[in-house]
């Protein structure tokens, strides 16, 4: 089977937040102190794929739209087992929407074949969970979400989704399709200083967004203004040293919440 | 273009679920601020009647789209539905609840009608004329006003839980009810009945004291820590949804939209950040205390306590500070 994994680099989940307030990027991250991550159901996404892999045989092709810094998440790709990477390369296609991510993928990998194609359900950062439902109405093919187990059968896939409040549906669908991929799928594996040593001899193709005709200006969506949200409930806020802020938190519990 | 909001219902075995109710209260009041007419849509099978209950609200009218293709849910079918439907009426909204199968089709739809489709939204407001939708970014760390570039309709999905559904005005008299034609073709695959994994071992909807860990807690040895406040408290332990997936507890331990719904007296958050996939499942909790680092997390919005530090230090001095007083 041959499987295309999307991964994007998001802010790491302990990034600070901070929204400058005024002048040109008012309204705008400020993205000084930010570190970056591939996003979590992405890494599950790729995990499954190369679970797949190891178990029916294939190909696992990883692909990232993003900056020159999202490069990242594909080396580690290579590293866990990946055999080749594509990324699509532009300053600014942190603003893409789902739309526009969907397009430059579709448009990279035109002509290739792949039998399955992984995304993460959502992203940590913007949150759409759109971009591998759009990626599947583009290519015109089947799609299924939040899925929990992936089983090939003949002419196609047996997934097991994920639904509300513990439930869960098995679906069979044919190839090629999408899949968007839930976190705990499966067990993460870490890169081998083997696989980091032979990442570095795999194929890294390059491709940018500018000649595939992706900028954001393809975007359906924009965002106007970022902000931190307002508090609106009145939290009693304990700060200090612990034992201090222990001791209080007790003595609430004791009289006002009457648990002890 | 109709000056009209369409909120599409949705079905849950056979029955409206209830996150509808919460889009007709957000759809009712965009009505009010811009005057558009509210219509209520029901996609059903043959063996469905969505409508007697969405006329239940008040509305400029109820409409049935009812076909065999509609009687399981595939993303195709109710793709192809909606498209006949909105390419008729031509709505300037059209309103979902943003549940697992928004998810799974609305982008779908959106992509084949050439639209825009702003998902998770928290609240709608028009400005001179344009619409903003604010959502949360970042797992809620983040909040964003956001705009649509292109024509209507603009395809919204509302969080679930923001909205209160027994806000929503009701009819003095039944709705009308009006058949909206259909002819979609069911998808490719198959799909199963929806079931439950194990039977759940613990019933954490009983507890009256819960506490609850999150990824704060860095690793499985540390659960101690959490057990033992939770046995100082007489409670049950719990946790957020990536616990479970490493595997630290069981799934049945875990709160939130895919895991349970609990609403105990007490509800203790250990280095839960608050994303909202979990605070849908405590949010009915009676009093929350919240221990996190982060003064600016999201789970301190739904505390009635804040403890702002290092759990790690916080923790086991609160746990020797109850066990102290139920001693003296
Ligand atoms: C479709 C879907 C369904 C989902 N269903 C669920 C669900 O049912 N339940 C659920 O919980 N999640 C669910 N999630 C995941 C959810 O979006 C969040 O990712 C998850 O809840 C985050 O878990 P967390 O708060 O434990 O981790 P994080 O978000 O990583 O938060 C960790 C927190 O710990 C704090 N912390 C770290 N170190 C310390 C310290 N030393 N002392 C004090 N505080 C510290 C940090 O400040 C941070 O706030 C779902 C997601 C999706 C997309």
């Amino acid at each position: 089977m041959k499987i295309l994994v999307c991964l994007k680099q998001v802010p790491a989940k302990d990034a600070p937040v901070k929204v400058a307030s005024d002048g040109a990027n008012a309204g705008k991250w400020i993205r000084d102190d930010v570190g970056y991550e591939t996003n979590e159901p992405d890494a599950y996404a790729l995990e499954e794929a190369l679970r797949q892999k190891e178990a029916h045989g294939g190909e696992v092709v990883a692909l990232t739209v993003g900056p020159a810094r999202a490069a990242q998440v594909l080396r580690e790709a290579l590293a866990k087992g990946a055999d080749r990477a594509v990324h699509v390369l532009g300053d600014d296609l942190a603003a893409l929407d789902s739309y526009a991510a969907a397009e430059a993928i579709s448009r990279a990998i035109a002509g290739q074949g792949f039998d399955l194609i992984f995304t993460g359900l959502q992203s940590a950062d913007f949150g759409f969970g759109q971009t591998g439902v759009v990626l599947a109405e583009l290519l015109g093919i089947p799609h299924s979400t939040i899925i929990m187990q992936v089983e090939p059968i003949a002419g196609g896939v047996r997934v097991k989704r994920e639904l509300e409040g513990g439930f869960f549906q098995f679906q069979e669908l044919p190839t090629p399709a999408v899949l968007t991929i839930q976190s705990g799928i499966n067990k993460l594996r870490y890169a081998t200083l083997m696989g980091i040593k032979q990442a570095k001899s795999k194929p890294l193709a390059q491709v940018t967004a500018a000649d595939l005709g992706v900028t954001p200006a393809l975007n359906r969506q924009a965002i106007q203004r970022l902000y931190v949200p307002v508090k609106t409930k009145k939290t009693e806020m304990l700060t200090g040293a612990a034992a201090q802020v222990a001791g209080q938190l007790a003595a609430r519990l004791k009289n006002d919440l009457r648990v002890i | 273009m109709a000056d009209e909001i369409l909120v599409v219902a949705e079905s849950r075995n056979q029955q409206l679920a209830p996150s509808t109710a919460e889009v007709v209260t957000a759809a009712q009041k965009l009505a009010a601020d811009t005057g558009a007419e509210l219509r209520l849509l029901a996609l059903e099978g043959p063996a469905e009647d969505l409508c007697a209950a969405l006329a239940g609200f008040q509305s400029a009218g109820v409409l049935r789209a009812r076909h065999e293709a509609l009687a399981a849910y595939s993303p195709e079918a109710y793709t192809q539905a909606l498209v006949q439907v909105l390419s008729r009426r031509q709505p300037r909204y059209v309103l979902f609840a943003h549940s697992y199968r928004t998810r799974d089709f609305a982008p779908r739809l959106a992509t084949r009608m050439g639209r825009a489709f702003i998902s998770d939204v928290t609240a709608v407001r028009v400005e001179n004329g344009r619409t903003i939708a604010s959502r949360p970014m970042f797992e809620g760390r983040l909040a964003a006003d956001t705009v649509f570039l292109g024509e209507p309709p603009y395809f919204l999905s509302v969080q679930i839980g923001v909205f209160r559904g027994d806000q929503a005005a009701r009819a003095a008299a039944p709705v009308a009810v009006s058949d909206e034609g259909v002819t979609p073709a069911a998808g490719p695959g198959k799909t199963e009945a929806p079931f439950q994994e194990a039977k759940h071992a613990v019933d954490l909807t009983q507890a009256a004291v819960i506490v609850a860990v999150g990824r704060g807690i860095k690793e499985a040895k540390n659960l101690e820590l959490a057990q033992k406040l939770a046995a100082a408290l007489g409670g049950e332990i719990a946790a957020s949804r990536p616990i479970c997936d490493s595997g630290w507890l069981p799934m049945d331990r875990q709160v939130g939209s895919s895991g349970q719904t609990v609403a105990p007296k007490l509800y203790v958050a250990v280095g839960v950040s608050g994303a909202i996939q979990h605070l849908v499942g405590m949010k009915g909790s009676r009093a929350v205390v919240a221990i996190n680092k982060d003064p600016e997390a999201p789970i301190f919005e739904v505390a009635d306590v804040g403890a702002v530090g290092d759990l790690f230090e916080i923790v086991p001095a609160l746990t020797a500070e109850i066990e102290k007083l139920r001693q003296g």
